[in-house]
């Protein structure tokens, strides 16, 4: 690998984020006849627009190559241009360009691009759950239920689902919050859970993806101005969703730190110091928490809950819990605690009345299903006028994608012992399970044996965050480049071995510290090579920058 | 340390709750007494767990006053919620539907009612109203979603080819794979060789190909990246009026100016290039407007543009600078004769370089409408037109937040793109199926305004294309009143009477926008022929009626 490459290649993310970096000013100074829409003369600057508007009307038609596109990086929603996404950022559209390069037969140093970027279970080859995809098929094609090799299992749930939907059809329009049968099930599951404690379907929501659930409430409570402007507490190390949708929202993101010397343990300590610094200059109204984490893999303790809710309730807190995870729990004296189990537990003065959502999702645990876009929340404790508001904010967009929705229901009413297909579908979800429980726990071990790399044990979810030494000639030579030094760490091991695996500094990190994301979804197999390369590409940047030969 | 200082909470609220039941019982208590209290205590513990919200509420806020603690308000509230999601309105699936909803829960429960079942006429949801769904699309969903059956011998082959293709583009060759945000590459070039193919042979670039959650994301996602500026330079939309209330409720929700252009209900519901006009001008007092947003055919107009309009919306567009979005979802459901789709994407092309170059153009389609009526999967895709491209690297990034569109979706949208040929064996099916399904909805578009025309005090545009009619109600003043006094536009007045006395339910017209003092509902043509019959026999009745009673 020669530096020159490696410049060559900085440069040209330089570029990209250069895009992404450069005020408005400068561009109206490149093309000179740009207007502003934003900047301390907005109101002239509006003034000015429609007045040559008005004076080019006649003008127009004759002068057609001069014209301005009306829609560009000056005229663009501010907000829009606020967001970043980094598991979906500049390293993931290089790793694309990198895979074109190679089927149009170009060559590298390796002959295949991993995509450790992002908890895509399936694309890494995870197998589906068959009972969930028979379920799915017989919905969609319902000629099916007379075909033998189908169990009855699966039609009975299928026809279920059938029955919920207009013209029992998957094809029709559910009403905005989700078809009523699945709501219930979902109610019944959640119960199951959490032992006994009650939930109402009609707080059961679904939704398109966790995502779009946590976009939704997190669009409810956003308003005020200036230092009445919502803040909103995540995590960091956070899921980029979170800081996206804040920027998009322009709420105020309000960080507290995992404590990463502690198996990213939440202290409650850090959440008092971070609200009581926001206080000063926004109004922080809402607290996310992940939980299993992620980046960060860590499984929080009851005690640890007790007292974000304990927080939440004195501090007047809406609390998000992010349970995406639920079912990817690895490590043996790790327990998943449900944020509303615990609300219950700690009794009914906290239990009605802290205000809390929780979400959950086809996409992980051990089905995977990314692609379906499934997912619920459930709400507790919303004002019912608000609630309200929140049904007519959800019809806006009709309503969550009935394959999904079906999804969903497989997961929370899944084969029973007394069921023909519970032994395979028993066995499919351990062997999953299994095999994502190992691979944590390897991952954890090959790392911690890099020297320069430092990894928290993957107690939950799908991620390996690392800790790296970066050298302090490999920051210099990456602040020369305008860029993340875990960035340029990210590029080079793309680059040099085809691993694309997202920079720290896109999930957010101490200063100074470094990390990366990686996902421990590969086969077990490719998981050893991936690390025995990430090891190898390790000791021979660390070698490069202290010009330790 | 924390979780003890909890505990002792709990314990010292425990204690005043004992506190204050003691003093309810008036005296000492007897072992007896305190017993009763406790049981009472334990129930009253037991129904604030188990009550429905507002009854729990009740007790809970009692509770709280008595302890002597504040009373802890809720974070989000009315009050402080987000102000511009109280402003978005959504008519389709307002109040009228919540009481249809309520009704039919009425009507299980055995309530009487001088109907049997409720008729939901008041959103595009075919398959609901017993659309069969094209057997060949779901045939290549299933064996998407569960690729054993590609073994299966009842499958034809050209379904096993299109499900084994889709799969291959897939990661991991499965549906439950993300896609890339923009989706899937092999499904955007199926679309854009599906584009050139209706558009005569323009060229259309893949890259100009966004997949969406239905088309109301992509639509959602654009006016997102429009609206800017604060105040005189607040980003305005130009949209329809009557229009489809997506538009209205994103433009409250992003707290952009909604500007109303008037189509004309004396010519058939069409556009008029000196409307548009007059509300830019108007406009230009107080906003910026920037894009201009035409639904064609027409929701919930149903008139279907000639190309001579088209023409004129894109010389306008591109003398005023406006930034073009084009609603074709219903390109494929145009019934009346002479009326034929022209997307604006060709016929931009077609009027030279001069505006094919600068013009800036998204338009939009769907699975959900035309002869599939796949609402469920939420399905469609927009095309990108001169887009400047530092902007769509922004675009790209915004798709990306929310990971990708649901793949099932995607598929179902490339065998809408890529249907069976000729040669293929699905192929008679697929096109008797297609070729019936828009022939039956023609004849009920046909049968929808010929009956309603027959009313006196209805009259209805024809309807040439989309899935709806939207006539012209004449309301007595007596009516208007009456609707005044209980707060309810007139035509909401109209449409919850007819509701409750004849369990139909409609969308009233003010849901949409309409020209002050004239008043419309709007209702599917999509009930099956019988169905529809009775409905539309229904309507007439209850309006005669409603006339005579406020006459």
């Amino acid at each position: 690998f020669s530096v020159e490459r490696g410049t060559s290649l900085a440069a040209r993310s330089l570029i990209a984020g250069a895009l992404d970096q450069c005020s408005p000013l400068t561009l109206t100074s490149l093309t000179g006849v740009r207007h502003k829409s934003q900047g301390p003369s907005v109101e002239k600057c509006g003034q000015m627009r429609f007045i040559t508007a008005e004076a080019k009307a006649s003008a127009g038609r004759l002068e057609g190559k001069l014209r301005e596109k009306t829609l560009t990086l000056d005229t663009l929603n501010p907000q829009v241009k606020a967001v970043e996404y980094a598991v979906r950022g500049p390293i993931v559209i290089k790793a694309g360009e990198i895979e074109r390069y190679l089927e149009e037969g170009g060559t590298k140093p390796f002959s295949e691009v991993i995509k450790a970027n992002i908890g895509d279970a399936h694309a890494m080859g995870q197998k589906p759950i068959t009972f969930l995809r028979q379920v799915v098929a017989l919905c969609t094609f319902p000629e099916l239920m007379d075909s033998p090799s189908f169990p009855e299992d699966a039609k009975r749930r299928a026809r279920r689902i059938l029955q919920g939907c207009g013209g029992h059809s998957l094809g029709s329009y559910s009403a905005s919050p989700g078809v009523e049968c699945i709501r219930k099930d979902i109610a019944a599951y959640i119960e199951q859970r959490d032992e006994g404690v009650p939930s109402d379907w009609e707080n059961v929501y679904l939704t398109t993806g966790a995502s779009d659930g946590i976009m939704t409430i997190l669009r409810l409570l956003v308003s005020g101005k200036d230092s009445s402007r919502t803040g909103v507490m995540i995590p960091i190390p956070q899921y980029p969703l979170y800081s996206a949708a804040i920027s998009e929202m322009d709420a105020v993101q309000v960080n507290y730190y995992l404590d990463e010397d502690n198996c990213w343990a939440l202290d409650i300590n850090e959440l008092h110091r971070s609200y009581q610094a926001a206080k000063q200059h926004c109004q922080p109204r809402v607290i996310c928490i992940i939980n299993p984490g992620n980046p960060t893999g860590q499984v929080q303790s009851k005690k640890c809950i007790e007292e974000v809710l304990h927080f939440a309730y004195e501090e007047n807190l809406f609390v998000m819990s992010d349970e995406v995870y639920q079912d990817n729990v690895y490590a043996p004296d790790c327990q998943f605690h449900s944020f509303k189990k615990v609300l219950y537990e700690m009794g009914p003065e906290y239990f009605n009345s802290v205000e809390l959502v929780s979400f959950h999702s086809t996409s992980k645990g051990y089905t995977g299903e990314c692609g379906f876009r499934g997912g619920y929340m459930e709400v507790i404790n919303m004002d019912p006028e608000v609630k309200a508001q929140m049904v007519k904010l959800l019809s806006v967009r009709l309503c969550p994608p009935l394959a999904g929705q079906a999804a969903m229901d497989v997961i929370v009413n899944p084969p029973q012992p007394e069921e023909h297909t519970f032994k395979q579908f028993h066995q499919e979800k351990s062997s999953v399970l299994g095999a994502l429980a190992e691979k944590a726990k390897l991952t954890e071990k090959i790392l911690n044996a890099v020297p320069g790399i430092k990894c928290n044990p993957v107690q939950g979810a799908m991620y390996a965050f690392p800790r790296i030494f970066i050298p302090p000639k490999a920051v210099e030579e990456a602040k020369a480049l305008g860029m993340q030094p875990d960035m340029l760490y990210c590029l080079r091991l793309l680059e040099e071995t085809g691993i694309c695996v997202v920079p720290g500094s896109g999930f957010g990190q101490k200063d100074g510290t470094y990390h990366f994301r990686m996902t421990i979804l590969p086969s077990i197999e490719k998981l050893k090579v991936l690390l025995g390369k990430v090891r190898d590409f390790h000791i021979g940047f660390l070698k490069e920058y202290s010009g330790l030969e | 340390c924390h979780a003890a200082i909890i505990k002792m909470d709990l314990k010292k609220k425990k204690k005043k709750k004992l506190y204050w039941a003691h003093i309810w019982m008036h005296g000492t208590p007897s072992i007896c007494q305190l017993r009763l209290i406790l049981y009472i205590l334990h129930v009253c513990s037991v129904i604030s767990r188990f009550t429905p919200e507002i009854l729990r509420k009740g007790i809970h806020g009692d509770t709280m006053t008595e302890n002597g603690c504040e009373y802890r308000e809720r974070v989000l509230t009315m009050d402080t919620m987000n102000p511009n999601v109280k402003r978005v309105e959504y008519a389709v699936r307002g109040p009228i539907v919540q009481r249809a909803v309520q009704i039919e829960r009425e009507l299980k429960m055995g309530i009487k009612k001088p109907f049997t079942e409720v008729i939901r006429a008041n959103i595009g949801d075919c398959h609901a109203m017993g659309q069969k769904p094209i057997t060949f699309f779901r045939q290549v969903l299933a064996l998407c979603s569960y690729p054993d059956l590609l073994e299966d011998g009842k499958f034809p082959e050209d379904a096993k080819s299109r499900a084994r293709r889709i799969l291959q583009a897939c990661g991991g060759g499965s549906l439950g794979a993300y896609s890339t945000s923009q989706g899937i590459e092999m499904i955007r070039q199926d679309i854009a060789r599906y584009i050139e193919r209706r558009d005569g042979g323009i060229t259309c670039d893949p890259d100009n190909i966004y997949l969406s959650t239905g088309a109301s994301d992509a639509i959602v996602t654009m006016l997102k990246l429009l609206v800017s500026g604060e105040g005189m330079s607040r980003t305005g939309v130009m949209i329809s009026i009557p229009q489809y209330p997506l538009y209205s409720a994103t433009l409250a929700e992003l707290g952009a100016v909604q500007i109303s252009y008037y189509l004309d209900e004396d010519n058939c519901w069409s556009l008029d290039i000196s409307e548009l006009r007059r509300a830019l001008q108007e406009a230009k007092k107080h906003c910026s407007p920037r894009a201009l947003c035409i639904i064609n055919p027409g929701n919930p107009t149903g008139q279907v543009q000639s190309r001579q309009c088209i023409e004129g919306v894109i010389r306008f567009a591109a003398a005023e600078k406006l930034f073009l979005m084009a609603d074709e979802v219903y390109q494929d459901n145009v019934y009346a004769d002479g009326c034929k789709f022209h997307s604006f994407k060709k016929v931009l092309f077609e009027m030279g370089l001069e505006y094919s170059e600068k013009v800036e153009l998204a338009s939009f389609h769907s699975t959900s409408k035309c002869y599939m009526g796949e609402c469920g999967f939420r399905g469609g895709y927009m095309e990108v037109v001169n887009l400047d491209p530092e902007v769509k690297v922004q675009l790209t990034k915004l798709v990306s937040v929310r990971l990708c569109p649901p793949v099932p979706g995607q598929a179902l949208l490339d065998v809408v793109v890529n249907p069976p040929q000729p040669d293929e064996p699905s192929y008679d099916t697929f096109i008797k199926e297609r070729t019936d399904t828009l022939a039956t909805l023609a004849e009920k578009a046909n049968m929808t305004q010929e009956i309603l025309n027959q009313v006196p005090g209805i009259k209805c545009n024809p309807v040439q294309g989309a899935m709806y009619t939207f006539p012209r109600i004449h309301l007595p003043p007596k009516a208007i009143l009456e609707a005044k006094e209980k707060e309810q536009t007139p035509d909401m007045f109209y449409c919850m009477k007819l509701l409750e006395e004849t369990g139909i339910c409609l969308v009233p017209g003010s849901g949409f926008g309409q020209r002050d003092g004239t008043y419309h509902f709007r209702m599917t043509i999509l009930p099956p022929k019988e169905k529809l019959k009775i409905v539309l026999a229904k309507i007439k009745e209850f309006h005669q009626h409603f006339m005579a009673q406020y006459s």
